[in-house]
Parts: C-alpha cells; structure tokens; sequence
C-alpha cells in the first residue's frame, strides 16, 4: 500500500531510535504495535540510564557528600522535567509513584482517610476505565461507604460530557476517568469534564496513561485537580510514573505511606510530616527511573507533542482503514475523537488465536481484556484484539498486520 | 518451528465449531466454572457421576478455538470411565503439554492437542477444562482460575 501522505520525515526515521525494533520475530521482521501495554525504549534513555548509573548515581537527600548531592539535583531535576511537560505550576505538585496504579491507590487511599468523604458520598467512574482506575475505588468505598457510579459509553465508544454529568448528583465527591481509553482509544472530552465539575466543587482525577504519549498535555488547561501517568508507556523505564496533585490538596490530603523521607521530626509519641512531594515518596525513591523518565519526556519533546499528535493522527488513520477494509474485521469502538489505540474482532475467530498466529508472523498486538472488563461487557465481546502505535509505528506495520489477518483467515478457512 | 496447520488441526478446528456436548445436564453430580483472566475463556461443567463412574458431562464455552475444542474432545473421551481414569487422563495431558518429551500415551483423541507444548503462552487454554472437570468431579464450589 501506498504510504499515507502527511506523515512526519523527523518522527518517520525515529525508529532507528529504538534498538528492539531491529530484532527480527519468528524469523520476520517485527511489528510491534502494542505500545499501550508498554512502549519500547529510545537510545536516549538507555544510554541516560547508563551514565547516571556511571557518574552521578547515590541515594537522594540523604548524604552530605557531592555525589548524593549531585543525583538528588538530577532526581529534582527530572521533577521539574515532568512539571513542565504537564505545565504543572510548580513542582510540589509532581509525586513520583510506580506508575499510575499506584498514583490512583495513593489518592483514593488518602481521600478515603481524608474525613471530606461521607457514607452515601458518590464517586462517578467511566465504563471504559482501566482496572486501576476502578478497584482503589471499589477499595476505599470498603473502607468509607461512598457510592460508585459508572456513566456510559454510547455503541461507538464515545463518552459524552452529559453521560457523565447524568451520573452527578448533589452527592458526586469526585469524578475520575481516563483521559484516553486504552481499548477503544477513545478521547474523552477531559476539558469540559473537569471544568463543569470544578463550577460545582467536585474533584477529578486524569488518567492519562494512554494521553501522555500522543498529545500535549496541559493540567492548567484542562483544570483537572490530579492527573497521572505510567512513565514505560511514554518510552522511559518501568515502576516509575507520576502524580500531579494540586498544592492545597496535597498539602491537605495525610499521608500515605509511612517511612524515611517523608516526616519531619520523629518520636515515639508524635510525628510530623513532610510537606509535599516528600509526604507522599516514603523510602529511597526509583531514583535513576525518575531520570529515565525526564530521558523519554525530553526525547519525545525534541520532537514536539503537536507534531507526535499530527503524525500518529495519520498513521492511525491509515490502520482504522485497512482494518475497516478487511472482511471479518469489526472494529471495537469507532469514537469521534481517537488516539493510539485501535480494537476489533474477527467474525468466527477468538482473539487469543489471532494473537497467535499474528505472533508468528511477527506481529505484536494485544488480546484479552486489556484490564477493562466493564468495557467488554458494554460491547458484549469476551475479548478483542487491540493494535497500538507508538512514536516509531510506521504504515507498514498495519499493512503486517493486515497481511496476518490474511493468514488467520487462511489457516480457519474463512 | 512447528506449523501452525499442526496446531490448528481440521480435527481441533471442528471440535471448536461444533463442540460435541454442548449445553447443560439437568441433574448434574457436579458442576464447575473456569475461568482464563488472561483471555476470558470461560466454561461451564456439568458432570453425571454414579457409582465412581462418570455417565455424563456437558459443558457451555465461551473461549478460543484449543479451549472449546479440549473441553469437546474430553467430554467424548470421558463417559464410561472411573474418575481414577479420568484424574490419569489429566496427568497424561499435561505431561504431554509440559513434560520434557511429548508423551501421547493414552490420550487417544487428545492427541491431536500435542502441538500445543509448542505454544507455551497456549498450554493453560488446553488445561482449562481438565482444571474445571476435576473441580466438577470434586463439586467445588467457585470459580477455578488458571493462574
Ligand atoms: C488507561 C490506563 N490506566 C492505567 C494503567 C495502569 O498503568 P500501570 O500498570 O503502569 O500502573 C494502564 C496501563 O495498563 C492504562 O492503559
């Protein structure tokens, strides 16, 4: 097929960036399109990993040698990274997490331990949402009697911004929902969600996991009160990630895990706490993954999220297409507005034995349930079949993948 | 590397299409559910047992094509035998999917499946309705997970 037109020269080579993609699967050459799950990893953070492993690496804010106080200084560096690439207004309002799971438990944890919650308080969820944006909450309604309301997704996988304020009520605590849907790839209208909710007091909470590696995010812009993300989905190392939370209520908010770190002063009776960050980064942080991930956040940035968004916009495009075109393919999901992600299942065919022989063609998706379990339930699919791009997905890789299905459909003679 | 036309064999591809056993016994002995988080497979087993012999089984699947196809093929397989043989028959099947050399014996039918080994991330599929017959033999109240 004829390469789409519009695409990125700069973006089209980066995939020389990425040293994994040159490895040939079952003997092909490798079409990695599951870059949800995880997103493989640029020279530039490897080789960031590497040297500050090799000249800058000690504990943080601990010693008083140079050392310590030079990778505390690149740890509060990659702080103020993350500050400006969600032009946060400052960086008390960056946490370092594990990634966004432990984000979401850490604000769910400590709302519910907060005292503004009330038995009979609600908390409106999406039917989209990740599990990780679900089960802290179902955790903390345990612990506080709040109720949980899920709006809905209409048949393409559109939430509107009235299906989610037809779930308000005067009780409506919180609103939390993902900025991008990792299965059907939806984007929802964060925007107008968290401003309508800030007119009437009520917190929100962003994932934006499957955001953060397609688009500009603005957390100003967006007047959400906490976002997140996962730093291996936006090319940096695993188990680290970020919460941002609004100052008044991370200073607010008690704190979460206890340890070195986050406490001021500490006797047997009585211990105060440090203010935010520190109060919620209990114990000797991921430092070199912190680094890591302002690595990914300045190489994505070399290239521009407008210019990432214009880019993938046409590749994705170009794989709703083809996909559209192959008989058997129904799409998952056909939202309005959609970055990233692309699911779909095949007439007669279970998604976990497409998965297989996509594998051997050297095709990477994904099958399953993609962790949402309420979102298979409301398209009546056991399981789909997604397929997912990322900064060096060429058109090509849909055209493998394409080519594969061809296959599936030779092999079940269909 | 094995073929894929070995695993998805025009045996295994019609068991999936048309599983022999389909549906529910009115007056099960036993009954289970399985359940793959990884895939969503998921089966429902009846079985009959009287006397230490298993007189019928039926199941309901919902599930890719090595899941719906073991559990049609062992359903055929396991009417008129002892829940001894039965609990071989499963030892033999994961032997022949995990064991160091793919060993058939005794499967019968179930051979068929052994192209499976090959396809480490496939095994738990083909074991999913063993799991859940063992647990309808044994009247297990929840769901048997396969991890
Ligand atoms: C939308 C969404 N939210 C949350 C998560 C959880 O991310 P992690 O497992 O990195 O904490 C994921 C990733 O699987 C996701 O896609």
């Amino acid at each position: 097929m004829n390469a789409p037109a519009g695409q990125n020269p700069e973006i089209l080579a980066a995939r020389d960036d990425f040293p994994l993609l040159a490895r040939p699967m079952n003997g092909r050459p490798l079409a990695f399109l599951d870059s949800a799950a995880s997103a493989q990893k640029p020279r530039a953070v490897l080789d960031g990993l590497r040297d500050f492993y090799e000249s800058e690496y000690a504990n943080v804010h601990r010693g008083v040698y140079l050392l310590s106080a030079q990778a505390t200084d690149r740890y509060e560096a990659a702080r103020e990274t993350v500050r400006r690439f969600l032009n946060a207004g400052r960086p008390e309002e960056i946490v370092f997490t594990r990634g966004a799971t432990e984000a979401i438990n850490l604000v769910a944890e400590t709302l519910g331990r907060s005292g503004r919650l009330e038995p009979d308080d609600e908390i409106v969820l999406t039917v989209l949402e990740h599990h990780s944006n679900i089960v802290p909450w179902q955790l903390m309604r345990d612990a506080t009697g709040v109720r949980i309301r899920a709006a809905a997704a209409d048949q393409d996988g559109n939430v509107d911004v009235e299906a989610v304020f037809r779930e308000v009520t005067d009780r409506t605590k919180l609103i939390a929902f993902s900025h991008v849907s990792n299965t059907t790839g939806t984007v929802l209208p964060a925007r107008e969600i968290c401003h309508r909710a800030r007119e009437r007091g009520i917190l929100t909470l962003v994932d934006g996991c499957q955001a953060v590696p397609h688009a500009a995010v603005d957390v100003a812009d967006l007047a959400c009160d906490f976002y997140t993300f996962s730093g291996h989905k936006l090319y940096g190392p695993s188990g680290i990630g970020a919460l941002y939370g609004r100052l008044d209520l991370l200073t607010s908010l008690p704190p979460w895990q206890g340890g070195g770190s986050m406490i001021e002063e500490v006797t047997f009776e009585r211990t105060t706490y440090a203010p935010p960050p520190a109060r919620y980064e209990a114990g000797t942080p991921n430092i070199a993954g912190a680094v890591g991930l302002a690595a990914a956040i300045d190489y994505v940035q070399r290239f521009g999220s407008e210019n990432i968004q214009r880019h993938e916009s046409v590749v994705l495009k170009y794989g709703v297409d083809r996909l559209q075109a192959v008989d058997g393919v129904r799409l998952i999901g056909t939202p309005r507005h959609r970055a990233g992600s692309i699911s779909f299942v095949m007439d007669d065919v279970h998604p976990h034995d497409v998965g297989t022989v996509l594998d051997r063609e050297g095709v990477a998706v994904r099958v399953g349930h993609h962790c949402a379990q309420p979102a298979m339930r409301h398209f009546d699919v056991p399981a789909t079949i997604r397929a997912s791009l990322g900064i060096y997905t060429h058109a090509s890789d849909f055209d493998a993948l394409v080519e594969g299905l061809g296959k599936v459909k030779g092999l079940f003679q269909l | 590397m094995i073929d894929l036309r070995d695993l998805y064999q025009e045996v295994i591809l019609d068991h999936s299409r048309n599983p022999r056993n389909a549906g529910r016994l009115t007056e099960p002995s036993g009954t289970a559910k399985g359940h793959n988080p990884l895939c969503g497979d998921l089966i429902t087993l009846d079985v009959l047992v009287e006397d230490g012999v298993i007189r019928d089984v039926s199941f309901d699947a919902r599930g890719c094509a090595i899941s719906v196809a073991t559990a049609s093929i062992m359903s055929d397989m396991l009417k008129g035998k002892t829940l001894e043989e039965a609990h071989d028959l499963f030892r033999r099947f994961q032997k022949m999917l995990t064991g160091p050399d793919a060993e058939a014996e005794g499967l019968d039918k179930l051979e068929v499946l052994a192209g499976v080994r090959e396809f480490p991330m496939r095994v738990k599929c083909a074991t999913l309705p063993f799991h859940t017959l063992r647990a309808a033999l044994d009247n297990e109240p929840g769901t048997v997970q396969t991890e």
